[in-house]
């Protein structure tokens, strides 16, 4: 089924990292063993290693981040690639230039790599199936679809943290239906295989026939974090009360917000992680956001690596058999 | 002109019949069926041995994109393809860039369909004006310029007042009434079935309770108005359910299903393949076996192309952006007749869901208009041979949409000639 493959090349390594669903339980090793030979690149005095000289990386961002976007770029230099950065907003789609039109141009540009954020969920699979046979993919978010490498910069963390995924209860707390990050989340923590998932919001932010992705369902936050190793929490986005999705952020603070208080269910040693940016005092409290338990910057500097590994591993591989060089 | 289809097997449902014999063409009628009437003299003969000769196919819905939308398709485009596909009769519904709700615009569909001469084209005229759902549309002159019935198109009728009030003028000018089922609220910003193939693709979802509860609206409604009413394109087994028992209780309701959605589900989305993004949307496996088992019922009593022509772009986006809609005309015969080797219908009640029931829905099946082989009744005949295997390829669609998620499919059966009035408007080869 070349569909279902659409990420792998021929003979089944990572040719584009379009979602975490569907990565083998050692690819996913694999990428975090990269990124952890790449922790020490950060700490040296030269901060760059030759991997990618030569290559042309092109960032193209449909849709506002700063992190995400910054996180690339600096990951794209330490491995010493050329970077592009195309700001969509005054570029040609708005005068009428397809998508596919401007990715074509890009490519007679011999770019190597695109690293894509885009507001509709499979933009990033519809680029990657029209690409020239020597471009890799890398889906930095799309729609409410996926967001891998955001979701491997946490499993990294989390290893980091606590080892072994085997034993662990993961709790993702707050607007499910919309997050990205939590469905990429949801695949490589059911691909690595913790103990128990659970997914904690009420039904108004969790899609319909969530439990088809493995996970266990929780409307009351305590309940939810009880002996929970892991604890993720998900930005709220303000649009959602229009939706009438919710009450109120008073509301909603009150009843799913994090808070030192609501962490006591979990375990002692629970880790707190946020892919930010934080809605402080809506999702979650400052002084947890800032407290002990909370990687959440950890998880911001380990964005690095982990995206140098899937770039490296990605544009480093040699090409499979019928593919052009 | 006097015609003669010789040695075919004929299979006419409207009148019971399944047998080989011949069918006599004269002025464009049907002048009789086996022995040739008193004083008959064939012009031309058409072999049909190894062939089934049937009623040329009626489709209750395509769009033809003319006026407004010719960089698509036009009115010529589709109507050969639709001779193409066996289909002599055609409905038209409105949409918003052709509302259908004026005489002129129905005079000029009508206009460049006779023009073109491939295929009858029949307007539904507008329920609403501009298909807004405020103001009833001119329903009564609509019909003196030709509607055969009346239709919102996919565009909702939001107030419940309004689409009482629609129903109860149409019911008084004699008009159907073709329903598309939609809550609009529950429907908007969905572009697939809420299910596990939406969450999992991170998609809005369309849920199954968008149609069910327009479904319970308009049953409510055509009950209090008396209104002749027809659903279209049907996706969920609920909703056929619960108009088997409007049926039941006594309701002159009739359903239809697209023939796509009694093939393909969700699942068939795989990773965004925009091909699949329909409205109604592809639902589950457990609602496309209760589509199935409705139309073996009865309770959906017709199969349509639905047929919406896009170009190269509208399928060329991610998912939610790329324009919803299959180019179905050309598949809407074999996909019929497969049914038939499934098993689920037989060859007769599979020929007579796009011939018989969809003429009888629209009103031409008593009058001989479309739908059957009596003597006396339009000379509109497909002939086809039910063997070979084909692939559907997208260089060889007649249509100008080449948007199918069933290219590369294997299909059998082919229309060998198509007859439109005692007319040839489609033939392979001689």
């Amino acid at each position: 089924m070349r569909r279902h493959s659409l990420q792998h090349d021929g003979e089944g390594r990572l040719r584009h990292l379009l979602t975490t669903e569907g990565l083998k339980r050692q690819q996913i090793v694999d990428i975090l063993d990269t990124a952890e030979s790449f922790i020490s690149v950060s700490d040296q005095q030269v901060r760059k290693v030759p991997l990618l000289r030569g290559k042309t990386v092109v960032n193209l961002f449909f849709e506002a981040s700063t992190r995400t976007l910054t996180t690339f770029e600096l990951a794209a230099k330490r491995l010493s690639a050329d970077v592009l950065k195309i700001n969509i907003d005054t570029s040609a789609t708005v005068k009428g230039e397809s998508l596919l039109d401007m990715l074509h141009n890009l490519e007679a540009m011999q770019c190597d790599m695109f690293v894509v954020r885009h507001a509709d969920s499979g933009a990033a699979h519809l680029i990657a199936q029209h690409v020239a046979p020597h471009v890799s993919v890398i889906n930095a978010g799309d729609g409410s679809h996926a967001h891998p490498t955001q979701a491997l910069l946490d499993m990294f963390t989390i290893r980091r943290r606590k080892g072994e995924f085997a034993p662990l209860t993961v709790a993702i707390v707050g607007d499910i239906k919309h997050s990205r990050v939590a469905r990429s989340q949801i695949h490589a923590l059911t691909t690595l295989g913790v103990s128990e998932l659970r997914v904690v919001a009420p039904k108004t932010l969790l899609p319909a026939d969530v439990e088809t992705l493995g996970v266990h369902v929780f409307h009351d936050l305590d309940e939810g974090l009880r002996d929970a190793d892991v604890v993720i929490m998900l930005r709220l986005q303000k649009e959602r009360m229009q939706g009438a999705m919710l009450p109120s952020e008073g509301e909603y603070f009150r009843t799913y917000g994090l808070t030192e208080e609501r962490l006591e269910a979990a375990r002692p040693d629970a880790i707190v992680m946020h892919p930010g940016p934080i809605n402080r005092g809506v999702e979650i409290a400052s002084s947890v956001a800032d407290g002990p338990q909370s990687v959440i910057l950890e998880q911001v500097s380990n964005g690095i690596a982990v995206r140098m590994a899937v770039m490296s591993m990605v544009l480093g591989r040699a090409p499979a058999e019928g593919e052009g060089a | 002109m006097n015609i003669t289809i010789q040695h075919g097997r004929l299979i006419d449902p409207a009148n019971g019949i399944d047998t080989h014999t011949d069918l006599h063409i004269a002025e464009g009628v049907i002048a009789g069926v086996g022995e040739a009437p008193n004083g008959f003299e064939a012009d031309s003969h058409i072999n049909a041995e190894g062939k089934i000769v049937c009623p040329g196919l009626v489709d209750l819905r395509a769009r033809l994109r003319e006026p407004g939308g010719e960089s698509r398709a036009t009115i010529a485009s589709e109507t050969a393809a639709a001779a193409a596909a066996g289909i002599t009769t055609l409905a038209c519904p409105p949409d918003p860039s052709q509302p259908i709700d004026t005489p002129a615009l129905v005079d000029l569909i009508r206009h460049r369909a006779k023009q073109s001469g491939h295929c009858r084209v029949l307007p539904l005229g507008a329920l609403t004006q501009g298909l807004a759902g405020q103001q009833l549309a001119e329903m009564r002159t609509l019909k003196q310029a030709g509607c055969i019935g009346v239709s919102n198109g996919l565009q909702a009728v939001e107030s419940t007042a309004v689409m009482r009030r629609a129903m109860e003028y149409a019911a008084s000018q004699g008009l159907t009434v073709f329903l598309h089922a939609e809550d609009p609220w529950l429907a908007a910003g969905g572009c697939a079935h809420e299910g596990a193939v939406s969450v999992r693709l991170g998609l809005t979802g369309i849920p199954e309770a968008a149609e069910t509860i327009a479904v319970a609206r308009e049953l409510q409604l055509i009950e209090q108005t008396g209104v002749r009413a027809h659903f279209c394109h049907l996706s969920t087994a609920r909703a056929v359910r619960m108009i088997a028992r409007a049926r039941y209780d006594g309701l002159p309701v009739s359903a239809d299903v697209a023939a796509h959605q009694l093939y393909l589900t969700d699942m068939d989305i795989g990773y965004f393949d925009t091909q699949c993004h329909v409205r109604p949307p592809l639902r589950s496996q457990r609602d496309r076996e209760g589509l199935r088992e409705g139309l073996k019922q009865g309770t959906i009593n017709a199969i349509c192309s639905d047929h919406q022509p896009h170009g190269a772009d509208a399928k060329l986006a991610p998912f939610p952006a790329s324009e919803p809609g299959i180019s179905g005309l050309e598949t809407l015969l074999p996909l019929s007749l497969r049914l038939a080797d499934e098993g689920l219908l037989s060859l007769s009640e599979a020929i007579a869901r796009v011939t018989r029931y969809p003429a009888e829905i629209l009103g031409l099946l008593e009058s001989g208009e479309a739908g059957s082989l009596s003597v006396g009744a339009r000379a509109d005949v497909c002939v086809f041979d039910p063997e070979p295997y084909w692939e559907l390829r997208a260089e060889a669609l007649v249509s100008s949409g080449h948007n199918s998620p069933f290219l590369g499919w294997e299909l059998k059966g082919r229309v060998d000639c198509t007859l439109m009035a005692g007319e040839l408007t489609y033939h392979t080869c001689d």
